[in-house]
């Protein structure tokens, strides 16, 4: 019986090699490309009929991009519409990567701590020049927090400094980790009903059970990343 | 001790931290439900943060969860 941890193998399925950097297409690029097709043909033919009383289709479309730009209003207020899209994109394209990764016999792109730090360290650098551009040198006063007595300040500005710095790495292992362990589980409990034969129906029924957990799941941490970047985002444009 | 056995201790000792987790999760949705319970009208403002806060508390879990997997089976 294959290990749990063998759904997460990347296969080449097109080699391709650029002055001897491998860039095959894999198995990882091609739920990339399913995602991105799956959220075009979702939003593009959703609002096809720009219906003033929208339909069910034209209502989710219409909903999804509600819910971010509400997401972006509150956390991050007026001055932060112009990066609305990014964060429309990064949240469509994390919601859809998890949730396809959950159809048997797929792949889920974000369970791969690559893919999950080049989302959190390009918001991190993002965020960062947004706010170095914004503010100039004042930006370094997001270090110690207004009201603090100076005599701390020692103590304070590493610690402060120290916490931005673990951002990008706390926010792609935390993605990272909720797919991989949730998927791994699914895969573990599985063997089980296999092992199990006919006794095989008990870890069955859990198997539902943590099937539903890791679709919440996939959908929460979704929105936790965009939230967060909603939330790092306030920071650098408000400073505190 | 063989590596096995090592292995299996070793992902039993790493799970042991989901305690602080579960305290944590629990005190997140105790808040929230004595909140609604006090206001109920700041029940649509209060959960995304009540979400975003389990999502924060459960990701110390998958921390804990990833190490013991990777004992495990790496």
């Amino acid at each position: 019986m294959a290990s749990p941890l063998a759904q997460f193998e990347i296969k080449n399925i097109a080699e391709a090699s650029v002055g001897g950097v491998n860039v095959s297409f894999t198995n990882s690029a091609l739920f990339m490309v399913i995602a991105i097709t799956a959220i075009t043909l979702f939003l593009v033919l959703g609002v096809r009929k720009r219906a003033t009383v929208p339909g069910r289709w034209q209502s989710m479309a219409e909903l999804s991009y509600e819910f971010i730009a509400g997401l972006v209003r509150d956390n991050v207020g007026q001055a932060g519409r112009p990066y609305f899209p990014f964060i429309f994109t990064l949240f469509m394209f994390i919601l859809f990567c998890n949730t396809i990764g959950l159809i048997p016999f797929s792949f889920t792109p974000t369970s791969h701590i690559i893919v999950t730090f080049a989302m959190a360290f390009a918001v991190f650098i993002g965020v960062t020049i947004v706010g170095i551009v914004k503010h100039g040198t004042k930006w370094f006063s997001y270090f110690f927090p207004p009201g603090a007595p100076i005599y701390m300040a020692p103590l304070l500005v590493p610690i402060e400094i120290l916490s931005y710095l673990a951002r990008p790495v706390t926010l792609s292992l935390r993605l990272f980790a909720n797919m991989m362990a949730g998927h791994t589980m699914l895969k573990v409990f599985a063997g089980f009903v296999v092992a199990l034969g006919l006794l095989g129906a008990a870890p069955l029924a859990i198997l539902v059970g943590l099937f539903i957990l890791e679709l919440i799941v996939a959908v929460l941490q979704a929105f936790v990343f965009t939230i967060l970047t909603c939330l790092y985002l306030h920071d650098a444009l408000h400073l505190h | 001790m063989s590596v096995e056995a090592a292995k299996l201790i070793g992902a039993g000792l790493a799970v042991i931290g989901l305690a602080g987790v579960g305290v944590g999760i629990g005190n997140v949705f105790s808040a929230f439900i004595s909140s609604v319970a006090r206001n109920p009208a700041a029940q649509a403002t209060v959960f995304p943060f009540t979400m975003l806060g389990f999502a924060l508390v459960e990701a110390i879990a998958l921390f804990a969860l990833l190490i013991a997997f990777l004992i495990l089976f790496g």
